[in-house]
């Protein structure tokens, strides 16, 4: 398969599967589990070419940026598209159950697919987009596509979380799009590449399109303090589609804002800014951590738990900004992303399970689910190790790697972030596992619930919590196209 | 005829997308919100068509042109999504309050928030 | 619609929400004035190989040529609106009643076919002047529009099928031209050289159905079937 073909089908088959789905819902699940075939085919491509071969680059049509767009594949790329094809595949095969288990009718199980499908159309175009107004078709589509998730077979809560995520979605492209413009203006192009070179001279117009930009970008991934809309959308969603979003969708905007301040901006990387990102990280942490301590429902706890961690995420910045190699802090972040996804998606899916189960998701009325569903409690569990950090878990190895960025730096005021944060992540898992595992005589009105879901979410679970191994293959694949040695140093 | 220079233009455009915003954070209303987002989504697109008008040969800069037709498409497309969402709800609360009156104090109704379904 | 007063804004908020948007106002004010006055953007490199592009109105060019990526993208979206509107609710049929209203009845004889022979003229003249396929298509949509609210549209409840191949072809034919086309040039949408008029015009051709009948069908507001469509 040709660099084309593999990009052609990262996103043209997710896109035609869905329009196929539409015409004909009926065969919904199984041009989805045809997509979940091509695209992990193309992927494993993109990504022997990209460990091969270097940064791959495709000029759509023909032309070259800036008239044309380009395509782009390095390890970052590679690394997300990845996640989106495990994560997505495994939501294809509990989904179907889920929705039955659910007396759902037909008719909605048969239209979650399309949605569904042009959900991962939106996330492989823009992790392979190299052109930011390109990106904003593909946050449009993504925003969209989960909202449309989101409200798929929700009653009053859902629809509401669903409309606040909605209005701070387009509020939010807006700003992009404004930030977008103002690039234009200035510099006459939209590629990534070109405007790195381009933007070197900063400037007023800069400052402000980037300033609006990121606002947008900051309010879909969710950090505190434009978190608020994330707990009720992520709690009230069902699982599956909690799991989307929480594991992909936000990664979404963090991955464009690592592109903007990284490449395209890199000459506006100043150390208070990424102080700052860092700063606005470490609330996150503490303020979802906390609140997740206090939730009385799961699946609200594990989407704080969310806030929480992308609070991490933003932890690299000031780890891996400025002169110097900060190559450590970048891996450990994007391992601790792919960790996290795998093991939050796995999370929903063993809170959604428990939650079928148990007919509410209070989790002191959680009490004894391990002798019903020993598969799903292990599950939580596991992902749990993830997101504390335990070895061997893909969580460990990024915040191992993140801790060393820190104390190479000598900013031992995120090596302390890091800690506590882990020690609030061990408290809120071991609270729903403590429930979880109590010895109570088996509690009456518990519904079955399928084996594909438990075992889908089983699977996830292992997978995040053995990622640890993973590491320095990743950290190889990662080094591929990697902002070092520095393009642009920080200014000041 | 002396033709209104694009910077005024590019001014009325910032200025359409802060009153836009502002009603957003402002309006309750969630007819009014989706209107202010519509008001927004201008507001940028008369920045990106005056952005086209400052070439200096006669044609105008295409670009801007075509990222406008695309923004009006994802916009009208947002527009209808959010409405049928907004009408949805809307549906889900007269429910919810026919269920109130019908069956009072069911403590029920609490119980099924936030349950999987 | 009732309205939701979900927060009630307290005076030191409506003042702070002001604040922001004042700052934002004049944050934008400096940046568009301090953007150079004339200022060419990418005009030079789209006028000068339009020759190339198959068409000779630069923005058709643009859109279904040099940035056609987009375009299949923004297609994509359309498609989700209406696949997200159907998903979830059931469309309000609007009551038309022509009995006795013989004027609409004259304006439709006359007003729907225009509209769709503009459409297609429309279609047909952006290759050369402005116009294309969305612009054809906003035309389609006005006349579904009318078409709806009038009550002459109810056999789009007995055809969904059809409706539903209708909304889908945009899509279907562009991804499939993307596809087609990396097969032939080893390249994602980058044409034949020399037929690239003709590529155009097929995927513009798909693309106004679909954009003419989604028009319509958001406008409905949700599934138009009686049982699960």
């Amino acid at each position: 398969m040709s660099l084309t073909w593999a990009m052609a089908l990262l996103v043209l088959a997710p896109l035609a599967a869905a329009a196929l789905s539409f015409a004909l819902p009926a065969i919904g699940r199984w041009l989805a589990l045809a997509t979940v075939a091509a695209v992990g085919s193309a992927v494993v491509r993109v990504a022997e070419l990209v460990l091969g071969g270097g940064v791959q680059v495709h000029r759509v049509g023909g032309w070259s940026a800036p008239l044309g767009i380009n395509l782009r594949a390095d390890g970052l790329a590679v690394l997300m598209l990845a996640i989106t094809a495990i994560v997505g595949g495994v939501v294809t095969l509990y989904t179907p159950a889920y929705l039955a288990a659910n007396r759902s009718s037909p008719g909605q199980r048969q239209r979650f697919w399309s949605p569904f499908l042009l959900l991962w159309t939106a996330l492989d175009a823009l992790f392979l987009s190299s052109d930011i107004f390109n990106l904003y078709v593909t946050l449009e589509l993504l925003a969209l596509a989960a909202v449309t998730l989101v409200a798929l077979v929700g009653k009053r809560p859902a629809l509401e979380a669903a409309m606040r995520y909605l209005f701070v979605s387009l509020a939010a492209s807006l700003l992009y799009l404004l930030g977008v413009g103002l690039v234009y203006g200035q510099y006459a192009t939209l590629d990534l590449a070109l405007l790195a070179e381009r933007s070197a001279t900063g400037g007023p117009t800069l400052w402000v399109a980037a300033s609006v930009m990121s606002g947008g970008l900051l309010a879909k991934a969710a950090l505190f303090p434009m978190h608020f809309w994330l707990p009720p959308a992520h709690a009230n969603a069902p699982a599956p589609v909690s799991a989307l979003l929480s594991s992909l969708v936000v990664k979404g905007s963090f991955y464009i804002l690592l592109r903007l301040w990284f490449e395209g901006f890199s000459g506006l990387m100043t150390p208070a800014a990424a102080q700052l990102f860092g700063a606005l990280g470490a609330a996150a942490i503490l303020w979802g951590s906390l609140n997740a301590l206090l939730a009385p429902r799961l699946k609200r706890l594990v989407a704080y738990s969310t806030v929480a961690q992308l609070g991490y995420l933003f932890l690299l910045v000031p780890l891996a900004a400025g002169p110097g190699d900060g190559f450590t802090a970048w891996s450990g972040g994007l391992i601790f992303l792919g960790a996290h996804a795998c093991a939050k998606a796995a999370m929903f899916l063993s809170a959604g399970n428990m939650l079928h189960a148990a007919g509410n998701d209070r989790i002191r009325d959680l009490d004894g689910v391990t002798h019903v569903l020993p598969l799903s409690a292990f599950s939580f569990g596991l992902s749990g190790m993830s997101l504390v950090g335990l070895p061997p878990s893909g969580g460990f190895a990024g915040k191992w790697l993140l801790l060393r960025a820190a104390i190479a730096r000598g900013q031992w005021w995120w090596v302390a972030t890091l800690l506590v944060g882990s020690l609030l992540a061990a408290a809120y898992v071991i609270r729903v596992l403590l429930h979880a595992f109590t010895r109570v005589e088996a509690p009456a009105r518990h519904r079955p619930v399928p084996r594909v879901m438990e075992w889908t979410a089983l699977g996830l679970a292992a997978l995040a919590a053995g990622l640890g191994f993973a590491a320095s293959g990743s950290a190889t694949l990662l080094r591929v196209g990697a902002p070092w040695p520095p393009a642009g140093v920080g200014r000041g | 005829m002396p033709e209104a220079s694009p910077t005024l233009y590019l001014l009325a455009g910032a200025l359409l997308f802060a009153i836009g915003f502002h009603s957003l954070l402002v309006q309750p209303h969630v007819l009014r919100r989706v209107m202010a987002l519509n008001v927004m989504g201008v507001g940028v697109f008369l920045l990106f068509a005056a952005l086209a008008a400052r070439t200096r040969g006669e044609t105008p800069d295409p670009v801007p042109h075509a990222m406008v037709l695309t923004g009006i498409v994802v916009s009208v497309c947002a527009t209808g999504l959010a409405l049928a969402l907004a009408h949805r709800l809307e549906a889900a609360e007269e429910e919810e309050r026919e269920d109130e009156s019908a069956g009072d104090g069911r403590q029920a109704r609490a119980e099924h928030e936030e349950t999987d379904r | 619609m009732t309205a939701r007063a979900d927060r009630g804004h307290g005076r030191a908020s409506r003042v702070a929400v002001g604040a922001l948007a004042l700052g934002l106002l004049a944050a934008l004010s400096w940046a568009v004035l301090s953007l150079p006055g004339s200022f060419d953007g990418l005009t030079g490199p789209a006028l000068g190989r339009l020759s190339e592009s198959g068409v000779t109105n630069p923005v058709t060019a643009v859109l279904l040529n040099y940035r056609a990526y987009d375009t299949l993208l923004e297609l994509a979206v359309l498609l989700l609106a209406i696949a997200g509107v159907w998903a979830l609710r059931r469309g309000d049929w609007p009551a038309g009643d022509l009995h006795g209203r013989p004027l609409v009845i004259s304006l439709l004889r006359i007003a729907l076919p225009l509209l769709t022979l503009t459409a297609g003229y429309l279609l047909w003249i952006g290759a050369f002047a402005p116009g294309g396929a969305f612009q054809g298509g906003a035309m389609l949509g006005a006349a579904a529009l009318l078409a709806l609210l009038s009550g002459r549209a109810v056999c789009a409840r007995r055809h969904t099928g059809a409706l539903r191949a209708g909304l889908v072809l945009g899509v279907l034919v562009f991804a499939g031209a993307a596809g087609g086309a990396a097969a032939l040039t080893g390249e994602i949408l980058r044409y034949p050289p020399g037929d690239a008029d003709v590529w155009i015009l097929g995927i513009e051709a798909a693309a106004i159905v679909s954009i003419g009948l989604t028009l319509g069908a958001l406008y409905l507001g949700g599934r138009p079937g009686d049982r699960h469509a």
